[in-house]
């Protein structure tokens, strides 16, 4: 195994870490401030990249799409928001689950039947980055690296930048951040409080349409596609620390990374002292349960995970 | 409004006619129908026993609900291909007895139980939801890639197993036991809701403050609680298997957590009945709109989110008011 | 007169219905999938298959079931078709996982099989049977078929993965058996999993000639157009699975270029092929799919069968599948010992007709190719 053959895998894992934060940012934010867990997030994300398909499909534009994608899937939060999750933000976590597992089948069959009255198939959709940033660039050391998955990177740490500074420095962040920790408290000092809720939700939103339509233009774009996701954004914000932007990115980071250098490097490890047939199997299994397992660390040592609130 | 009582009554008649009546008119499907409606109930009644009494919200009881059906389907599997289980340093021969599927399905399931159990409970509300999903997620992913027993192909098992002095195939006959035992785990529940255990669970749940200074731990009452639980889900999944004949990491999936989930929720949380009417409600929902349309998950999605926002104790609240402690 | 032989068919559907106990017509039970992520496969075989009745203007009763791709929905279905319609003949399932959970148990109660889709390992070796017949491949086939072609064209060294299940360790072992170079490496990838940017990375590193992959479904768009931008350029070769009719568009020009292997495309040059896919195209608006084509063949063997005797006559009627008599889209076929067919495989190439992404033949993989379980068959 070379040095540069690992120092791709760890730029494949922050690529993978990266998305995860935009996906995880946006659940933790809405849990941290409205007490609320959207199982429907992974459906934002998938009707981000439906609307990022459809649009540049149409216009043969990715640009656009993007741009489609952030507004679709801001638009279909506070759809959400202002017809249903505002009542559940005071129930308790069973019926917030419960809930919003009803609105992952409503946008999946409601997804599927406008697909296939507009195209007559339910097949995956298809979707291309941009041709500015299509094939392989050459990095230090003569490592190649895809040009997207590049940008992709790039573009989710300025996200997590500009997020940290929207939480740290304006007016709507000292009200988020207020909100999370006294709700009477910022009623009282005149915030209209439900609009709060709204722009909280629909900027989580935005972020997971943002990443559905970056993800969806290097995998298939498809129903579906969201909940999977989803799994693992809980996951990174459950090791983080519920709540917390901070724990996020690094929960988002040490999910993308283990998971991609376990997968490279258990086979591997395993190898050397098994013969290769049973190394290849068991190394991919363990691989495939490395991150729950990981979870699960984290939550007996830590409870409430790695940057979370102390009881 | 009905009292609850005579509205349980009434369900337990209805989950009996339905089949017998299906006999009668030669509607063997009818009682296939039944009888999953039983089981899905028994693996709910299990569920209830950790949500509804004790609050502990479990997003990984398909865990449970598969590890109890491999036992019944790894079993019988050896014994229809006449191969041993294990011949060191004993031999232990597979067997097609149900009496025999279903203690180890318990052993098995109470065991998973007991370490998930142990290590989740120290977690509370959304952490303790992600670590038993994790869990689960952790057994799925298991037996999707160990060969030894299909992985994601699943496990055939050909042939019913046999319940002594009963022809299982019989789906009539494959009904009544399932009735049975669903019938057992109403009255055990029962019996648990009401005993000081059962009031100590319910006190940890509502109040735990109260409960600590009483000088009784509700870590372990839970975790006890907890195991009951997932026994009886694992119980529902041996079953399972027997019904279709077959098992497979489907069982596993957290997918199916969620709908073991959603038949307590839609029956009535913590109702002794509610995953009766809960599984029966989805099983004709499932069966009506999907003949329906295509797309029957969008009126069954939209249903789902009425009963959260608009009936909050579910079909039994619905008809027999709220639940009379709170 | 189209509107008149409509009604002629619904007032004769009716009648079958009204006097269902006595009625001679033959009810076909279809379990296959026609919502999720998997529909667009169990709607073309559906749709293949109907196209075969309706030219045939059989009488047949088919009652179309959706299996959401799970397999305890497709055992309460066949439990529901076996017990309350009385079919006589089972069909449709799409996945080896649903097929293995239904196809026992629904044969060993004395009803046919028809397999249009999934040939899993068990069912064509030691556990076959003889009202299970097989009309689209063992599952090996295709990689057998990759194997072979990947020798022919002279590559040395392959780099090989699927995902780690049974049908992904069958590919491997199923490119293994006829591929007679070295292996620069061999992964097992997650099922369902996205992201192949960890194995890109090792395929770039390995040194190897060739590539092959099995990866159904969306695993195999996401692997193509991720392995397209990465600007690795060594050959893909892979099953025709992830070169269908129906997912090629959503690949696009990630695919072009790439040699995957089938039993059959659309341009295999016989009359019965050239007459289905102008027909398919005429009915539906599109092209027709491998699924399509394997529907539309599991019907007309169907239909051959029935003309000579019905399902309730087993041993006449399986005599008559076994003859296969009647015009595949494939050309030749017919079936081996077990029950599964003996036929040639061919290697295709993505090429852009237009605007569509399509393949096209270059040459023939292997000839009147078996599979390898027939030796453990016994009937």
């Amino acid at each position: 195994m070379s040095t540069l053959l690992l120092i791709e895998q760890v730029l494949n894992g922050l690529q993978s870490g990266v998305m995860l934060f935009l996906m995880a940012a946006g659940l933790t934010l809405v849990f941290g401030v409205m007490g609320l867990i959207n199982l429907a997030h992974g459906s934002l994300y998938m009707v981000g990249a439906f609307a990022c398909a459809t649009v540049a499909l149409l216009t043969g534009s990715f640009w656009l799409g993007l741009a489609a994608s952030l507004a679709a899937a801001a638009a279909a939060g506070v759809l959400v928001e202002v017809t249903v999750l505002r009542r559940l933000y005071r129930r308790d976590h069973l019926d917030q689950v419960l809930a919003t597992f009803a609105l992952i089948l409503i946008f999946s069959e409601a997804i599927t039947f406008t697909q296939k009255q507009l195209t007559g198939t339910s097949l995956p959709m298809y979707l291309d980055p941009p041709a500015l940033l299509a094939g392989a660039v050459s990095l230090p050391f003569g490592i190649q690296y895809p040009a997207y998955r590049l940008a992709i990177i790039v573009a989710g740490l300025l996200v997590a930048v500009g997020l940290f500074l929207l939480i740290g420095k304006t007016r709507l962040g000292i009200r988020i951040r207020a909100g999370e920790s006294d709700r009477e408290m910022i009623a009282a000092l005149g915030v209209d409080i439900d609009r709060l809720y709204t722009l909280v939700f629909a900027l989580g939103a935005a972020l997971a349409g943002f990443a559905g339509a970056m993800v969806g233009a290097i995998q298939s774009v498809q129903v579906g596609m969201g909940e999977p996701v989803l799994i693992l954004a809980f996951v990174v914000i459950v090791i983080g620390g519920v709540g917390s932007i901070r724990g996020a990115l690094w929960g988002a980071l040490l999910v993308g990374l283990t998971d991609t250098l376990g997968r490279f490097l258990l086979p591997l490890g395993f190898a050397e002292v098994m013969d290769p047939a049973s190394a290849r199997a068991v190394g991919a299994s363990l691989a495939s349960m490395l991150i729950y397992i990981l979870m699960a660390l984290v939550l007996i040592f830590r409870p409430t995970g790695l940057f979370g609130a102390r009881p | 409004m009905i009292r609850e009582p005579v509205l349980n009554a009434l369900i337990l008649a209805a989950l009996l006619l339905v089949p017998l009546g299906a006999l009668a008119m030669d509607e063997p499907f009818l009682i296939t129908l039944a009888t999953k409606v039983a089981i899905f109930a028994l693996a709910g009644v299990g569920l209830n026993i950790a949500l509804g009494l004790g609050g502990m919200v479990s997003f990984g009881h398909a865990a449970f609900f598969g590890l109890g059906g491999y036992a019944t389907g790894v079993l019988a599997s050896h014994a229809l291909n006449y191969d041993p289980l294990m011949t060191e340093p004993f031999q232990i021969e597979g067997t097609t007895q149900m009496l025999v599927h279903w203690p180890v399905a318990l052993l098995l399931s109470g065991l998973a139980a007991l370490a998930i159990g142990a290590l989740s409970l120290r977690t509370s509300g959304i952490f303790f939801i992600m670590i038993t999903l994790a869990f689960a997620q952790m057994i799925f992913y298991f037996a999707i890639s160990w060969p030894a027993y299909g992985g994601e192909d699943g496990l055939s098992i050909y042939v019913r197993s046999e319940f002594p002095g009963l022809n299982t195939l019989d789906p009539i006959q494959f009904f009544a036991i399932a009735f049975a035992l669903l019938a057992l785990a109403l009255g055990f529940s029962s019996l648990i809701a009401r005993s000081r255990f059962g009031l100590a669970l319910q006190g940890a749940r509502q109040n735990e403050a109260r409960l600590r200074a009483t000088g009784i731990g509700p870590y372990r009452i839970r975790l006890v609680a907890f195991v009951i639980s997932g026994m009886i889900t694992g119980l529902a999944g041996a079953l399972f298997a027997d019904l279709n004949r077959f098992v497979s990491p489907a069982m596993l999936s957290w997918q199916t957590s969620g709908e073991i989930i959603v038949f307590v929720i839609l029956g009535g949380v913590g109702r002794l009945f509610g995953p009766v009417a809960g599984a029966g409600l989805y099983i004709l929902l499932e069966h009506n709109l999907g003949g329906l349309t295509e797309y029957w998950k969008l009126p069954f999605g939209f249903l789902l989110l009425a009963v959260v926002l608009f009936a909050r104790g579910g079909l039994i609240g619905l008809l027999a008011g709220e639940k009379r402690d709170g | 007169m189209k509107l008149k032989a409509k009604l002629a068919a619904a007032l004769s559907a009716l009648a079958l219905t009204a006097s269902a106990a006595s009625a001679e017509a033959v009810k076909v039970g279809m379990i296959t999938t026609l919502s999720g992520g998997g529909a667009g496969l169990g709607i073309d075989v559906r749709d293949g298959f109907l196209l075969a009745l309706k030219q045939a203007g059989s009488d047949v009763e088919l009652i179309v079931e959706d299996d959401q791709q799970k397999p305890d929905i497709a055992v309460q279905l066949a439990d529901k078709m076996i017990q309350s319609d009385k079919v006589d003949i089972l069909t449709g399932i799409i996945w080896s996982n649903l097929a293995m959970a239904v196809v026992p148990s629904a044969v060993n109660q004395g009803k046919f099989y028809l397999s249009p889709n999934a040939g899993p390992s068990q069912l064509a070796g030691a556990g076959c049977h003889k009202n299970y017949f097989n009309v689209a491949w063992q599952n090996d086939n295709l990689h057998e078929g990759a194997g072979a072609y990947a020798s022919k064209a002279g590559y040395k060294n392959s780099f090989i993965l699927a995902p780690n299940y049974p049908a992904g360790k069958d590919a491997l072992a199923g490119y293994k058996r006829f591929f007679t170079g070295d292996y620069a490496g061999e992964v097992y990838t997650q099922l369902g999993q996205t992201d192949y940017a960890a194995e890109i990375a090792q395929i770039r590193a390995s040194g190897a000639d060739s590539v092959f992959f099995f990866l159904p479904g969306g695993m195999g768009i996401a692997f193509m157009k991720q392995y397209a931008q990465s600007g690795v350029d060594i050959p893909l070769i892979g099953p025709a699975f992830s070169f269908d009719q129906g997912i090629l568009q959503a690949v696009g020009d990630a695919a072009l270029g790439v040699k995957n292997t089938s039993q059959w495309s659309k341009d295999l040059d016989n009359a019965a092929n050239k007459a289905f896919v102008e027909s398919f195209q005429a009915e539906y608006g599109r092209l027709p799919s491998l699924y399509a084509s394997q529907g539309f063949d599991t019907a007309n063997l169907m239909l051959s069968a029935l003309k000579v005797a019905a399902p309730a006559d087993a041993d006449a009627f399986r005599a008559a599948l076994m003859k296969a008599d009647f015009a595949s889209t494939r050309g030749d076929f017919k079936f081996g010992p077990n029950h599964h067919p003996v036929q040639d495989i061919y290697v295709r190439e993505v090429i852009k007709e237009g605007d569509v992404f399509t393949n096209k033949v270059i040459g023939v993989a292997l000839e009147d190719h078996a599979d390898a379980y027939a030796a453990d068959c016994k009937m």
